[in-house]
Order: structure tokens, then C-alpha cells, then sequence
């Protein structure tokens, strides 16, 4: 247990100015600005944006910078930061069949209405590092345009839906109030709604390494991307003032739709299901990664046994966030000393205890002796 | 807590001040000015003190399924009144109070001199500039489109 400690201000004082100091780095090399990492870092403002559950470039770019670079801790900035604003309420539900899209990517279909657009993707990169970066001469030529029309881009699972194929995504109940971890503490069972909102701001890596788990066998459920996109989409906020949902700009979100393996029974033909994801910001891993914890973890639905961790909704998503995780790992650095001093005086007792037993002269009944031999 | 927000559909009135409001969201501090000072709007006085809050954002499960909160975003609100009595308002994304100011003024000459006018007029420069840059992202999206073929797997 941490027991609050007084005294080392002066210490800690010097240790956040030596702190600035080092984050800044040599003064001689020109200190790199907000509008840097936000136009060139933008993965890295993704995550910060998505895992802080803020959409604000320049805070997630500023908190980096505070960081030093280190995400989970600009996370915790980015959270930190966002419980000092009131809540004016919720969005309409985001359009991303009417994104503007960057990228979109099929690998259940090779020709679909409004093809495979690769956009700006690490995909089909050698990984060679490029040592043109390091020099003066990083300006890479022009973009390629081309006139074709965009054409419409209707969801993937919306042409196996057209068959029956795929599970019907569940209606919106019309009074139905939507989970919001934000205002009521998780407890479990937790809904859809829950885990997805637990999912959308849980660790990159953590949800990563379930999601390989699945595919390695501790829960299959044998998924394909249905689709990935990425693009701009349409904010509106319904102002009660105004009695009109207002547009609000943009943002960029990363979808992705898994196709998993089937469901049926007695009185259901046997179809498709679904995982879904759905992230802030250019994040492919992540809302792939969701996707697949997302069908995982809907066992309860389909009568599935739950005999994998990332089939267990209490294990994951109690588990998820790094910000409560790196506080509590974390914390065991600062100050047990009264914790400690109550351990080592039971360990000195003990020991004591168990040298008696061993001492040949010790005043024990002959018996008790023997059975402890 | 608000549940569901009502889906009725817009005026015509509605329609063409929200086209006003998209515009203004994507425009510059500088753009929004251009566009008051061509109006030659009066100076308006605030309804309210401009404000920074958030606005929890909503996906739909599965894309068109039941809502889930996504995370929040960053928005600033202003309210403001003309001289004449039009009420203007503002909610942009992000934490510009400038701009969120003049949007909101934006609104109100809206609401006086009619939304389409200022669509198409002082507001016709962003719209022309925000339909040109997504032609160009478009275009260049498209320029990554590929067409993938099947390969015949041998059976040796």
C-alpha cells in the first residue's frame, strides 16, 4: 500500500527542471514544434488521440511533445486534460458509409463498387530504411492524380447482407440508452456498446496481442477484413437551441469490418458474423485489432464456451486501458516504506519461527518435531 | 443524458444555414473575417461566454447498427446578437474562439440577409476552396486504385 510521504520538494522541484532540461534536448538543434508532429507524426497522433479518447490534433500533438515522445504517458496527459471541459453531449451516430475516403481495402472481394484504393499505406513497403530522410533532400515528389469519378463505396458486408449471407448488424433500439464509460463505471456483464466504447480507447498492443491470440487458436473465430477504410467523415451535433443537427467539421476515423465464421441452429439458416472496429485518426492495426477482440468477446450471443482469454470480457476489458494499467504498475515505484517495514518485520518473525524448529534444543514435543522432518 | 437526438428533417430555411455552418466549420480564422468584413457585418455582442466542452463522438455498431460513444472531441460554442436582433450560433470542432466568434455572427447575418446568399457569396471563396481540395484527394485516391488478379495456383 502507498502510504503519502512529506518532504524531497526541493528535490523533486530540481528533478522536473532537469526533466524540461532533458526533453528539450541540445538547444543548439532547433526545438521541434507542434505543427511538426501533427503533419508529420499523424500515426502517432492517431493513437495518442484514439487511446486519450480525444479528438484534438494539436492537444494530442502538444502532449507528445510534453511526453518526450511517450504515448502512454501523453495518453494520460490527453485524459487528464479533457476532465476539465464540460460536456456539451453526443454526436449523431458517425456516417462512414458517406466517408471521404483515402483508402479502402476488400480482402473478401477483389472487384467491388468503389475498388480497392490503396491510399497512403505502409502495405507493399520493403521496410528498408531510407536514409534519404536523414539529409536536407526529404521532398517527395508530387502525389499522382487520376480523373477518374469516384464512385460509391457502399460497405463490403452490405453486398453479403443483399443475400442473407451475414448476421443483420443489431437495430438501434429506439429508446434504448447508449453505455458511457465515462459516467458510469464498467460492471459485467457489459454490453456491446461498452465493450466497443472499452475497445475504441484500449491499448494498441494489448488488443493486438488478443486479437493474434484468436488467430492463433485461444478463440478462433477464422476472420476475414470484410473491409478496411480510412477517411474524412461528417460530425453533426444536435443543438437543442437551435433545433437542427449542426455540423461541426471533420474528423478522420479507420474502420474495420471482419467477417467471421458462421452461426445457426434449428430455426436459422447458417450465416456470417461480424467484428467490428472503429478508431480515431489513420490507425489500421488498432481497429483491426478491435474488430477481432469485438467478435471474440460476443460468446454470450452465440452460446460459445469461453475458454480463451479473449473471450473473457471481465479479463479484457478490465484490462485494456493503458492508463489505468500504467498507474498501477507504476505506483509500486513510489514510496512503500510503511508497507515494507509491516513485510520485513513479518519475514524476521517468521524466520525466527522457522530457526526454532530447526534448533535441536528447541522445547518442542518429540512428536511435532518428526512430522515436521 | 440525452438518449436519441430527433431525426425530423430540416427546413429548406434549416437546410441552407447548416450548409452556411459546414462552410464556416472548414474555414480559416482569416477566411471568416473576409467573409464578415464583405458583409460589412455590425458588431455583434456575446449571449454567451464563449465556451470550449466536449462532445462525446457516436459510430454505429457494425457501421449502421445501434450507436456506441467513440470518444470525445474538442468543441467551442459561441452565441452571439446582432445589433438588429438576429441570434447567431456556432459549434465548431477544436478550441478556436476566433473563429467560433465569427461563425457564429456568420449565423446571425444568416438569418437576415437569407443563408444561401452567404453560401454563395462571401462564403462562395471557401466553398470553392474546400470543393478543390477534395477533388485533389480524391484524385489522388484514386490514383492508388488497383486492380488485383487471381493467380492460378499450381497443384505440384
Amino acid at each position: 500500500m502507498y502510504v503519502a510521504v512529506k518532504g524531497g520538494e526541493k528535490a523533486i522541484d530540481n528533478a522536473h527542471r532537469l526533466l524540461a532540461s532533458t526533453r528539450r534536448g541540445d538547444p543548439a538543434v532547433p526545438a521541434i514544434g507542434v505543427d511538426q508532429i501533427d503533419g508529420q507524426l499523424g500515426i502517432a497522433v492517431a493513437r495518442v488521440m484514439a487511446e486519450g479518447s480525444l479528438y484534438d490534433r494539436r492537444i494530442a500533438a502538444l502532449a507528445i511533445k510534453q511526453a518526450r515522445g511517450d504515448l502512454i504517458e501523453a495518453i494520460f496527459l490527453v485524459r487528464a486534460y479533457r476532465t476539465t471541459l464540460p460536456r456539451f453531449g453526443y454526436s449523431q451516430p458517425l456516417d462512414t458509409d458517406a466517408m471521404f475516403i483515402a483508402r479502402r481495402i476488400s480482402a473478401t472481394y477483389k472487384d467491388l463498387p468503389g475498388g480497392q484504393v490503396l491510399g497512403p499505406t505502409f502495405d507493399y513497403t520493403h521496410r528498408l530504411i531510407d536514409f534519404a530522410l536523414e539529409t536536407d533532400a526529404d521532398a517527395p515528389e508530387a502525389p499522382a492524380e487520376s480523373n477518374e469519378q469516384p464512385a460509391p463505396a457502399p460497405h463490403v458486408t452490405a453486398l453479403l447482407d443483399g443475400e442473407g449471407l451475414i448476421e443483420r448488424n443489431p437495430a438501434p433500439a429506439v429508446d434504448a440508452v447508449v453505455g458511457d464509460l465515462t459516467r458510469e463505471p464498467l460492471s459485467f456483464p457489459a454490453d456491446r456498446d461498452l465493450r466497443l466504447q472499452n475497445l475504441a480507447r484500449g491499448d494498441e498492443g494489448f488488443l493486438l496481442a488478443l486479437g493474434y491470440s484468436t488467430q492463433r487458436g485461444f478463440g478462433r473465430t477464422h476472420p476475414f477484413v470484410g473491409e478496411v477504410r480510412f477517411g474524412e467523415v461528417e460530425v453533426e451535433f444536435f443543438a437543442e437551441e437551435l433545433g437542427f443537427a449542426v455540423p461541426l467539421g471533420r474528423i478522420e476515423v479507420t474502420e474495420c469490418e471482419m467477417v467471421t465464421q458462421f452461426r445457426g441452429g434449428a430455426g436459422a439458416p447458417p450465416q456470417f458474423t461480424r467484428g467490428y472496429g472503429l478508431v480515431f485518426g489513420q490507425s489500421e492495426r488498432k481497429a483491426m485489432s478491435m474488430a477481432l477482440v469485438d467478435r471474440a468477446l460476443r460468446t454470450r450471443e452465440f452460446g460459445e464456451d469461453i475458454d480463451a482469454p479473449a473471450q473473457d470480457e471481465e479479463f479484457v476489458l478490465s484490462h485494456s486501458d493503458n492508463v489505468q494499467a500504467t498507474g498501477f504498475v507504476e505506483h509500486l515505484k513510489l514510496p512503500h516504506y510503511v508497507d515494507f517495514q509491516a513485510e520485513l518485520g513479518l519475514i524476521r518473525t517468521l524466520r525466527a519461527e522457522h530457526a526454532a524448529r530447526r534448533a535441536p534444543d528447541a522445547a518442542e514435543p518429540a512428536e511435532r518435531r518428526e512430522a515436521a522432518e | 443524458m440525452p438518449v436519441t437526438s430527433p431525426h425530423a428533417e430540416p427546413t429548406a430555411l434549416q437546410f441552407q444555414r447548416r450548409r452556411v455552418m459546414a462552410l464556416a466549420a472548414r474555414a480559416t480564422l482569416d477566411e471568416l473575417r473576409g467573409a464578415l468584413a464583405a458583409l460589412e457585418a455590425p458588431d455583434a455582442v456575446d449571449l454567451r461566454p464563449i465556451e470550449t466542452g466536449l462532445v462525446m463522438l457516436r459510430g454505429r455498431t457494425g457501421g449502421d447498427g445501434a450507436p456506441f460513444n467513440v470518444g470525445e472531441a474538442t468543441v467551442t460554442r459561441a452565441t452571439v446578437r446582432l445589433p438588429s436582433g438576429e441570434v447567431g450560433f456556432a459549434y465548431l470542432l477544436g478550441r478556436d474562439a476566433a473563429r467560433a466568434r465569427a461563425a457564429a455572427i456568420l449565423d446571425a447575418m444568416a438569418q437576415r440577409i437569407g443563408p444561401k446568399t452567404i453560401a454563395d457569396g462571401a462564403l462562395a471563396g471557401v466553398r470553392d476552396r474546400l470543393a478543390a481540395e477534395d477533388a485533389t484527394a480524391a484524385a489522388r485516391a484514386a490514383a492508388t486504385k488497383v486492380d488485383f488478379f487471381t493467380m492460378v495456383r499450381g497443384e505440384d
